[in-house]
């Protein structure tokens, strides 16, 4: 099994307050890696670390088989990042915005215009930053993360705030992204974005990971009343066992042509996070 | 070396749209030619508002500006990004600091043209701007690296650039200031820029250019160890 991230009893505090405690995990290469948690739940914090940018109290982090206290321009330059704050120059155009990251991670130029066109910027090219709107810049900030083509990309709330529309551009450019094996490491508080695009979750809670695993396993893991719930055209709602016992009552309805929806109560992650945490992701 | 170009390159085109940084560079050269070709006073020191302006322009553009910089760039995160993308602290520094200079020069060229000294005079006086100017942009890094945004680096670097710029002038007005100003690095300046016809550079005068500029390699390394490139 070959691991591109890997963190082991990782905990580190800010002043008298513990912000991570003992997190451990792997990431496996071309993995799609999701750290569910609130805001304040010490996400960003973990990222900072596993790249490099902050350095942990306790315990260790490897990325690319590298202690992330330890990496250099080599290891940088298969990094990408897309920070939570984007870190854009916002006088200087699009184009002009990549250009420079382009010189800086010495990428051709020739590179740029293809990327903008895979996050759809390319009509924008000449805009100034400043000038973008929100959904724009998290686009902008993708692309230069994207450019580089890095094995790894680190993803801070990629689509937070963020319209439906320009949320799911951003979800089919990372789709292809885990497509050609890059590995992506995303944090998020959105649990359709979780369980849609991630291979493995671990739910962040007050600096620990109190759930960990693939979204649909850890989903059906806290199935507890594992019924299913029907609505008939009538309206009637009528909840029944989630087993043969039921085969007979649910092949009535089909035939009859009574069935109006039909439901699992397999719990959404965010039902799962609320139960274990007695909170809400937002 | 194709790091510091880099920030060379995205310095120019970013300050070319960036107001506050390029009145800096323009605002005391522009003053020099228009108040030194419009203002005779019978009896005024030759190349008076030259003198003046150049000292104005050296404590306060290269120190303003580049503490604006660096300050922008911890407070908008592109400090962070350009780390992470595996840029050196040096090569930032030196990107952005040769920048600076550079363009803190061309302004000092063209106030030497409004004094319209000979060529080996202008030559004296290129070089007095340059030490000068290097002199403030040191404390400006300092500044701009101590300072977690712009607004701080701002209520920092007035007051001291008032100092540096203000400081020789009124020396002229009152001895007590001026017995005080000559161990300040931009009074040294305004004295050698005043007898740049004539220059006479005595052991004293550049022990304490010397000692101001260790000072303020001392405070840039202070701020850099202390709170580093990253807001």
């Amino acid at each position: 099994m070959s691991y591109v991230i890997e963190a082991e009893n990782i905990s580190h505090s800010f002043a008298e307050r513990q912000v991570l405690n003992q997190i451990s995990f792997k990431v496996e290469q071309g993995e799609v890696f999701g750290l569910l948690g609130p805001s304040g739940a010490g996400k960003t914090t973990l990222i900072k670390i596993l790249t490099g940018q902050l350095r942990q109290d306790g315990g260790s982090a490897r990325i690319l088989n590298v202690d992330s206290k330890m990496l250099s321009g080599a290891e940088h330059r298969q990094i990408g990042m897309m920070m939570d704050n984007f870190g854009l120059y916002e006088r200087l155009s699009v184009y002009d915005n990549l250009a420079f990251y382009a010189d800086i991670c010495h990428v051709p130029q020739s590179a740029i215009e293809g990327t903008l066109e895979s996050v759809g910027l390319h009509q924008a090219k000449r805009t100034a930053v400043s000038k973008l709107s929100k959904g724009m810049k998290n686009r902008l900030s993708l692309a230069r993360a994207l450019m580089q083509e890095a094995k790894i990309l680190f993803l801070d709330e990629p689509t937070s705030g963020l319209d439906p529309a320009t949320t799911r551009e951003i979800h089919t450019i990372l789709r292809e992204q885990k497509e050609r094996g890059t590995t992506i490491f995303l944090t998020t508080h959105n649990m359709y974005e979780a369980e849609s695009l991630c291979d493995h979750v671990a739910l962040l809670s007050k600096g620990s990971i109190i759930e960990y695993g693939n979204p649909s396993e850890i989903c059906r893991k806290y199935n507890h009343l594992n019924r299913l719930q029907i609505t008939l055209k009538s309206g009637e709602m009528i909840s029944l066992e989630n087993g043969s016992a039921s085969a007979a009552a649910v092949k009535k309805y089909l035939e009859q042509e009574l069935l109006e929806t039909i439901h699992s109560t397999e719990p959404t992650l965010e039902n799962v996070f609320i139960e274990l945490t007695g909170g809400g992701l937002d | 070396m194709y790091n510091i170009g880099a920030i060379l390159k995205k310095q120019i085109k970013d300050t070319l749209k960036n107001k506050t940084v390029l009145i800096q560079f323009i605002m005391f050269p522009v003053l020099t030619l228009l108040m030194n070709n419009a203002i005779k006073i019978e009896g005024m020191p030759e190349n008076f508002f030259v003198n003046l302006f150049a000292t104005m322009y050296i404590g306060m553009a290269p120190l303003t500006s580049v503490a604006a910089i660096i300050a922008e760039e911890k407070e908008k995160n592109t400090l962070r990004v350009l780390m992470m993308s595996n840029v050196k602290p040096y090569e930032y520094l030196l990107g952005v600091g040769i920048y600076v200079w550079i363009s803190c020069m061309v302004g000092a060229g063209v106030i030497c043209i409004a004094g319209n000294y000979d060529l080996r005079t202008s030559g004296i006086f290129m070089a007095i701007m340059a030490v000068g100017i290097l002199a403030s942009l040191l404390m400006g890094a300092a500044i701009g690296t101590w300072s977690k945004n712009q607004m701080m680096a701002t209520s920092v670097t007035v007051p001291v650039m008032m100092v540096f710029a203000f400081v020789p002038m009124l020396s002229l007005f009152n001895t007590t200031i001026e017995k005080i100003a000559k161990f300040i690095y931009s009074e040294q300046i305004s004295r050698m820029l005043n007898q740049v016809g004539d220059l006479r550079i005595e052991i004293s005068d550049i022990c304490i250019m010397v000692i101001n500029m260790l000072l303020f390699v001392g405070l840039f390394t202070f701020a850099y160890k202390k709170v580093g490139l990253d807001a």
